[in-house]
């Protein structure tokens, strides 16, 4: 027994351990079928960010958190990528509340779109990410980058805390949350949602060009 | 592994020292097991940005430095931590190369753990609770190598 028992001792360790991992996996994904959402219209008001053509064959949805380092490694990829195909791209806020700046950031980006400004505003976030996220005064920063954009600074700042802005990203997150978005980034791509392993620059492009050869229309 | 001890000391004294040695060291792996299992089922399921209300966390986890490829490092942590295990327990049953790997094992984990401190202290700026109690964890094991009683050396 004395021999055997060590052996029992390693497997048994072994086997319960990959056991409560597949437990704590599966609890994490309940359902095996992906997320799904009605495709998103563009409106005339221009409250949805939407790059590329209306009738694309290809819709990607993104919810998105400024402070969140993997959305912004995300962001350039994506850009090239919607150069190349010239597929529909629409971001929504999401903004964890783990990240204390993320709202702020997503308020800035919000008001730098109401001056038309929204996706240079959102490019130049990701970028500066790590100088504005250790920053205890990101919206110096904020506003700083808003000049860079050559934006109206002083409707900049009052837009910043504007209801109608806040409305905006609180309608955006209630979306992704109504859908199930629990992280971020979450993309859809033609309204389903892409598998968390899939949300990088290596298997995306591969995605979207196999979409695309599909021919398959985003509804 | 399948050498199987020869008792050197005649006395119960050393074989006790080295069961409570071994049994410590075996309850820390397990709990480094654990935390690199969490942390790994956390990446698989796209959560990686989800850790403790820390944005440092997810700033050290959702970087690129937290990946092998498509492989997770907490996944190779798991495995390492429970390699570190299985010796611990053979060499508590008497298995005298199980101690030997157990040494090799604990200074490869202690040289990574140097190489991740650094990597967030000087290239991301930002620490990650998770992999601060596994480095607590890998300098305990470490620790208790080290100051080992003498005749448990091989």
């Amino acid at each position: 027994m004395k021999r055997t028992l060590p052996f029992i001792i390693v497997i048994g360790v072994g086997l319960i351990t990959l056991g409560s991992a597949t437990y704590f996996y599966k609890t994490k994904h309940p359902g095996s079928a992906p997320l799904k959402i009605a495709r998103t219209e563009t409106d005339a008001g221009g409250t949805v960010h939407v790059l590329g053509p209306e009738k694309a064959a290809v819709t990607i949805e993104e919810f998105g958190d400024f402070q969140c380092p993997p959305c912004g490694r995300l962001c350039e990829p994506l850009n090239e990528l919607q150069k190349k195909y010239n597929f529909r791209l629409v971001y929504r806020n999401f903004p964890l509340p783990m990240h204390p700046h993320a709202r702020e950031a997503a308020c800035a980006a919000e008001a730098a779109g109401k001056q038309g400004k929204f996706w240079q505003m959102h490019d130049l976030l990701f970028k500066e990410q790590a100088v504005w996220s250790h920053s205890t005064e990101p919206k110096a920063l904020f506003n700083a980058y808003a000049g860079m954009l050559q934006l109206d600074l002083s409707r900049f700042r009052s837009d910043l805390e504007s209801p109608e802005v806040l409305e905006k990203i609180d309608k955006d997150q209630q979306r992704g949350t109504e859908i199930g978005v629990k992280t971020t980034p979450t993309l859809f791509l033609n309204n389903e949602a892409v598998a968390p392993e899939n949300t990088n620059s290596d298997k995306l492009p591969e995605m979207v060009e196999n979409m695309i050869k599909g021919n398959k229309p985003s509804s | 592994m399948k050498s199987k001890a020869v008792a050197t000391s005649t006395s119960s004294g050393p074989s006790r020292v080295r069961t409570i040695f071994y049994t410590i060291a075996a309850l820390i792996a397990l709990v480094g097991v654990a935390e690199a299992t969490y942390l790994t089922v956390m990446f698989l399921s796209g959560e990686t940005a989800v850790c403790g209300g820390s944005s440092d966390c997810s700033q050290v986890l959702g970087s690129a430095y937290a990946k092998i490829g498509p492989v997770p490092l907490s996944a190779l942590g798991a495995l390492a931590y429970f390699s570190v295990f299985s010796f611990a327990i053979f060499a508590v049953f008497g298995y005298v190369l199980a101690r030997r790997f157990f040494n090799w094992a604990v200074l490869a984990m202690f040289c990574m753990t140097l190489w991740l401190l650094y990597v967030q202290a000087f290239r991301l700026h930002a620490f990650c609770r998770y992999c601060l109690f596994s480095a607590a964890l890998i300098f305990l094991l470490t620790g208790l190598v080290v100051a080992r009683p003498s005749g448990e050396r091989t």
